[in-house]
């Protein structure tokens, strides 16, 4: 029998939704009625983990005995005893359900510097941060060096802000310390709101200690007693995770008066968003914290002059602050060795789409698109032609294949006509509609506009009726003039980053698939088949056999025809919902 | 409701709340935010409704009608868009019936709602059925699912 049992199970959101707090009880259970060490004792565990990354494989279930590690992918409840039978009693793995070279492949690459202890440790439990050398940081900073020396190793480290806009952060704390007031601020901003990107989720869900240390970390340097972590409602178990974590923080004494037995007392608050994505702009933030619509207002003042209630505030993103503790700890060099001149360390990026491994990655900046794309990514789903990443999300841009062999860092990205962005990437292929794409993330802006100001009120939604008509079919000569036209003036006079931002999906699918939009305006056709206004379904009759799956799939009652006799769609009464398409094993509806 | 409310506004006093937060806890109670609650907290606390009202109507949390007793969330974020969320979404408008233009059907029995990102992009594209993350959905399984809530009646 072995001496130590490990079981790691993913607890993130995607391995929730894969079952995972039904599986963690469940192994707890065998473990039990096996006789195995009923008590759960240091010799046996079974623990839940945040994410650790390939959210595509969960859920994912880490066997560690006797030190020797194997993970388990697509864990189902029903595997769960015949794991526990052959691999931990018997000593056998159960090799059919063990990852293979794509999961080793995902992670070869990668740098884990912020997800190090993701999907590593319990996060609902202090003690297990603090085993991995958790607060050993703010001790540090706390016990032996003043704020001005800390703020320095964060100047020196070139860490930027991750949010997306990279201002260098040990210049912002800096800024804010020389501050005369009463009152400072330091906030955390989770309100992770770019469609497709969910690093800060991950962070909060898998390891929410390492971003409390780095805001308390930076409470310290600029002088800052109060603390929030203004989080957005959409993520319930971040949220509670957090409060959990800050509850323990709080008993261990790590926040709250006289910090460590220093002079020093800081406390946080969680402020719940309420569903606004403006409110990740920092001014709306603060608007939305003191209990008022989260409008922006016009910089300067900025926030380190006049933030919250008229504070000096410091806001930094999930990110960035959980960059804190290890920069403390490593030192400034080390996190200044990874990363291209001007930008610094290591990126979270949230790989989504059309990419064989989905999923969090952790990479230092410089790495190429290609290589994120296809080495860590395995490629395109399906064996289909790669044809753009889209990041930064809706402030973003969409990247042709010609730059797969750019060097990712904030600079390059900006150059191409995207931007970094909070890191999220969606890889889309050749079944993506690129005016579609922009339609979709201009239907995000114009909806998210806060309204305050006209250019952005008023020119989103004017962008968004063009892209509409160019979708439907309806599309005039100009309108691709236009759009650019239009983007140019929002651009140049939005009041915030939202607006500023809004026309960049326009703009960049404008300047590398104007042969996409042109086929739309002049053909009427989608050379990506879809846009539904420019489709029609049909049934080829040489792969019909007739099964009948469509004419009972269609919602619509538009597909006719008896058994084992070839279908036909009635076009008139089709809604192209696509169902047909999805159900049909034997490919025989067509889209054209 | 009266005690409801009162509840409300002592945790509102003691907390250091605001009008978000006081929406946020009606939201909470009544699954959406009835037009009485809202003149109630005016009167008491001597804030025009309207104030409340411009806030409620800001964020994409509060709801000013009543919603289904099952609540049926699609996500619409980046990645759940290129897997194919907007046909989950016309779907379910079709299969439940709900008006255009309306997001719950007549019986009060479903309410429809878009989320920008739910941040579960690795597993796209997602639906909650009543606060359970369900991923990779397809039609096909979503019209299971959909059948499953409709039995457990």
């Amino acid at each position: 029998m072995s001496k130590e049992i490990k079981i790691k199970v993913c607890t993130g959101t995607g391995g929730m939704a894969a079952g995972g707090e039904n599986v963690l009880s469940l192994f707890r259970n065998a473990l039990l009625s096996a006789g195995i060490d009923a008590t759960f004792s240091e010799k046996c565990s079974v623990d839940k983990v945040g994410c650790r990354g390939f959210c595509g494989m969960d859920l994912l279930v880490d066997v560690i005995v006797d030190g020797k590690k194997i993970t388990y992918k697509y864990v189902k409840p029903e595997m769960v005893d015949r794991i526990v039978q052959e691999h931990i009693i018997r000593g056998n793995p159960v090799v059919e359900w063990m990852v293979e070279d794509d999961f080793y492949n995902f992670h070869k690459k990668q740098t884990k510097v912020v997800l190090s202890q993701c999907g590593e440790i319990d996060p609902e439990d202090i003690n297990a941060y603090i085993e991995v050398g958790g607060y050993d940081s703010l001790k540090k900073v706390i016990t032996s060096m003043t704020p001005e020396e800390t703020i320095s190793v964060i100047k020196n480290s070139g860490l930027r802000g991750r949010g997306g806009a990279g201002f260098p952060t040990g210049l912002k704390w800096e800024i804010c310390h020389r501050k005369k007031s009463d009152k400072k601020y330091i906030i955390c901003n989770a309100d992770e709101g770019d469609p497709g990107a969910f690093m800060d989720r991950s962070v909060l869900e898998g390891n929410p200690h390492s971003v409390l240390e780095g805001l308390t970390i930076g409470a310290y340097s600029i002088g800052a007693e109060e603390g929030y972590v203004y989080i957005r409602a959409e993520y319930p178990l971040a949220v509670n995770r957090l409060r959990k974590a800050i509850e323990q923080s709080r008993q261990k004494g790590f926040i709250g008066n006289d910090i460590l037995g220093k002079r020093f007392n800081f406390d946080i608050k969680i402020k719940l968003g309420a569903g606004a994505f403006v409110c990740g702009e920092e001014t709306a933030l603060i608007a939305s914290i003191e209990g008022k619509r989260g409008m922006p207002r016009a910089r300067p003042p900025f926030p380190v002059d006049s933030g919250l209630w008229g504070k000096p505030t410091v806001i930094n993103n999930v990110e960035t602050l959980a960059n804190v503790p290890y920069i403390i700890k490593n030192g400034a060099e080390w996190f200044a060795s990874f990363g291209t001149e001007k930008s610094k360390g290591t990126k979270v990026f949230a790989l989504t789409g059309k990419v064989k491994n989905n999923g969090l990655i952790e990479v230092p900046l410089g790495i190429t698109l290609r290589e994120i794309i296809f080495d860590i990514g395995g490629g395109i789903e399906g064996e289909k032609m790669f044809k753009a990443v889209q990041t930064g999300g809706p402030s973003g841009g969409c990247i042709p294949a010609e730059f797969l062999d750019l060097e990712v860092d904030y600079e390059s990205l900006a150059q191409v006509g995207s931007i970094m962005g909070s890191g999220g990437m969606v890889v889309l292929d050749e079944t993506n509609c690129m005016v579609n794409t922009a339609k979709f993330f201009l239907e995000f802006t114009q909806a998210e506009s806060c309204g305050k100001c006209t250019p952005c009120r008023v020119g989103t939604k004017r962008l968004l009726e063009i892209l509409e008509r160019i979708t439907s079919g309806n599309g005039k000569e100009g309108d691709i003039e236009l759009l650019e036209e239009l983007s140019y003036y929002i651009k140049t006079s939005s009041l915030c980053g939202l607006g500023m931002t809004a026309p960049n999906p326009v703009l960049s699918t404008i300047k590398y698939f104007r042969d996409e939009y042109e086929a739309h305006i002049k053909d009427r056709r989608c050379p990506a088949v879809v846009c539904r206004d420019l489709i029609t379904y049909s049934i080829l009759e040489e792969l019909c056999t007739g099964c009948g799956a469509c004419k009972r799939a269609c919602p619509a009652d538009a597909i006719r025809g008896i058994r084992k006799k070839t279908h036909t769609i009635d076009t008139s009464l089709c809604i192209k919902c696509g169902t047909c398409f999805d159900v049909c094993k034997f490919k025989a509806i067509m889209k054209s | 409701m009266e005690e409801s409310l009162e509840k409300i506004l002592t945790n509102y006093r003691n907390n250091e709340g605001n009008i978000i937060t006081i929406l946020q806890d009606l939201e909470e109670t009544f699954g959406y935010i009835p037009e009485e609650a809202v003149n109630w907290f005016s009167k008491r606390l001597k804030i025009p409704a309207s104030r409340f009202f411009g806030i409620a109507t800001f964020y994409a949390q509060f709801h000013l009608k009543p919603r289904g007793k099952n609540i049926i969330t699609v996500c619409r974020g980046t990645a759940c868009h290129v897997k194919g969320s907007e046909r989950l979404l016309n779907r379910l408008f079709i299969e439940l019936d709900i008006p255009a233009g309306e997001d719950t059907s007549d019986d009060l029995k479903f309410t429809v709602e878009k989320v920008n990102c739910l941040g579960a992009c690795g597993i796209a594209p997602v639906v909650v059925f009543n606060k359970e993350v369900h991923g990779k959905m397809t039609l096909d399984k979503l019209m299971r699912d959909l059948k499953s809530i409709n039995t457990d009646e």
